[in-house]
């Protein structure tokens, strides 16, 4: 099942790492991922983190849907 | 938090306004259990005009796949020496004979457990070492990464009485089979977004390319889907056939090149069949010839099933988005959530479980 909500990347250990959201933690892989480090948001599907989020592409992701809300005025 | 605002991003009001305000048939088809889950739970459908159809597609991997391959899972299961891993969904889909599923097997004593990832299985074996664990790898391009990486744990950790039963299957050709179709009639669609996370927008650029099929690679939240509706819209009244990504936070162009690595490092395409839908071209994984003691199909040397489409339920046709679940004559008389008949309400992601739990 695929998760929206990124999990926040709390303890790594080689592949191993802990993802955490709103207190619940749960133990993810990161072999698809480079570089993660503590603090990484990370997208998690069947266990496994299948990419890292960046707010500053969220906030991109913001800005698209407000340029076209703004449109409509 | 900031991922919370695609729930319901500023102005997202204004853009749902205008939808409210389409009059025009268009027929919008989802790919993705996650979205059809998503949809169904945010009301989306409830709020939109009756002419801005959502129509569910084969987006869910334990619906798309066969009785006939269920069959087969059940078949091996009765085998004593044999344990299968499974993930949970998988667990109350029912084969050819009503009634017959991995819980009812587990019931009869056989063993049946289920593993939130597949490196779980491995671990099973690893303790169970009187055991061959059989793990069901299902799943598309999202998932099939996490199999590979769970073989290669059992070749580096010489872990022998592990194997994998592929029902791993690839998004581009079923697609490509709809649109196919005589009677294709789609006018957009919403594109996996954790799908595309792994092939990239390049994964889906065919759509546009060679189709000019509006289409958006959309996120799971609310906002998201709100917004990619309104572009495909845009995009169909404009003339503007095109390829978008709106779920821009989490998809690359080129996607997640490591997971598609591992993954081709130890599957390859081959013709596979899909409910309702039949023998699709290079539409499944399977193991490569290297690696042919984890294909568990070889191992036991099983002998599939053809393919016969005799099925009891209409999951194959909610699958192609030919009828809504609720035409279904089984829906929410024999076949509920409580006592689902085929896959499609057996699934969380169901088309038929969400317009059950979700009525709308």
């Amino acid at each position: 099942m695929c998760l929206a909500v990124p999990l926040k990347v709390i303890q790594i250990n080689g592949k191993d790492a802990v993802g955490e959201s709103l207190g619940i933690r749960r133990d993810i892989r990161i072999d698809f991922i480079k570089d993660v480090n503590l603090g990484d948001y990370v997208i998690v599907h069947a266990g496994f983190a299948i990419e890292k989020i960046e707010e500053e592409a969220a906030l991109e992701n913001l800005r698209l849907i407000k340029e076209v809300a703004d449109a409509l005025e | 938090m900031l991922w919370n605002e695609f729930k319901k991003p500023k102005d997202i009001e204004k853009i749902l306004s205008a939808l409210t305000k389409y009059d025009k048939e268009i027929r919008i088809m989802e790919i993705c259990g996650t979205h059809t889950v998503s949809i169904a739970k945010s009301g989306i459908k409830g709020i939109l005009p009756k002419n801005i159809k959502l129509i569910s597609g084969p987006g869910c991997p334990v619906c798309v796949t066969p009785t006939e391959r269920i069959d087969d899972i059940l078949f091996l299961s009765k085998n004593k020496d044999v344990l299968i891993a499974t993930y949970g969904d998988m667990i109350r889909v029912t084969g050819s004979i009503d009634g017959t599923s991995l819980e009812k097997r587990k019931a009869e004593g056989f063993d049946i457990r289920v593993v939130y990832s597949p490196l779980d299985a491995v671990k099973i074996a690893q303790c169970c070492k009187d055991k061959e664990v059989v793990f069901i790898g299902i799943g598309f391009e999202t998932t099939a990464p996490s199999t590979a990486i769970a073989i290669e744990r059992a070749i580096n950790e010489g872990v022998n009485n592990f194997s994998v039963f592929s029902l791993h299957k690839m998004v581009e050709p079923v697609l490509r089979k709809l649109i196919n179709m005589n009677d294709f009639n789609i006018d957009g669609f919403l594109c996996p977004g954790n799908v595309a996370v792994i092939i990239g927008e390049e994964g889906f650029r065919f759509l546009e390319i060679e189709f000019k099929i509006p289409s958006v690679i959309c996120g799971f939240e609310a906002g998201d889907i709100i917004y990619s509706i309104y572009r495909l819209i845009q995009m169909r009244e404009n003339k503007d056939f095109k390829l978008e990504n709106e779920y821009i936070r989490a998809v690359k162009q080129k996607g997640n090149e490591i997971a598609r690595n591992i993954m081709n490092k130890y599957f390859e395409p081959c013709d596979d069949i899909w409910r309702g839908i039949g023998w699709i071209e290079n539409s499944g994984l399977k193991l490569k010839d290297e690696y042919i003691q984890y294909d568990a199909v070889k191992k036991f040397n099983l002998d599939l099933n053809p393919y016969k489409n005799n099925d009891f339920c209409s999951c194959g046709e909610v699958i192609k988005g030919k009828i809504d679940p609720r035409e279904c004559k089984l829906f929410s008389t024999v076949c509920t959530i409580e006592n689902p008949k085929g896959p499609c309400m057996v699934s969380s992601e169901g088309a038929c479980a969400a317009a059950y739990k979700y009525s709308d």
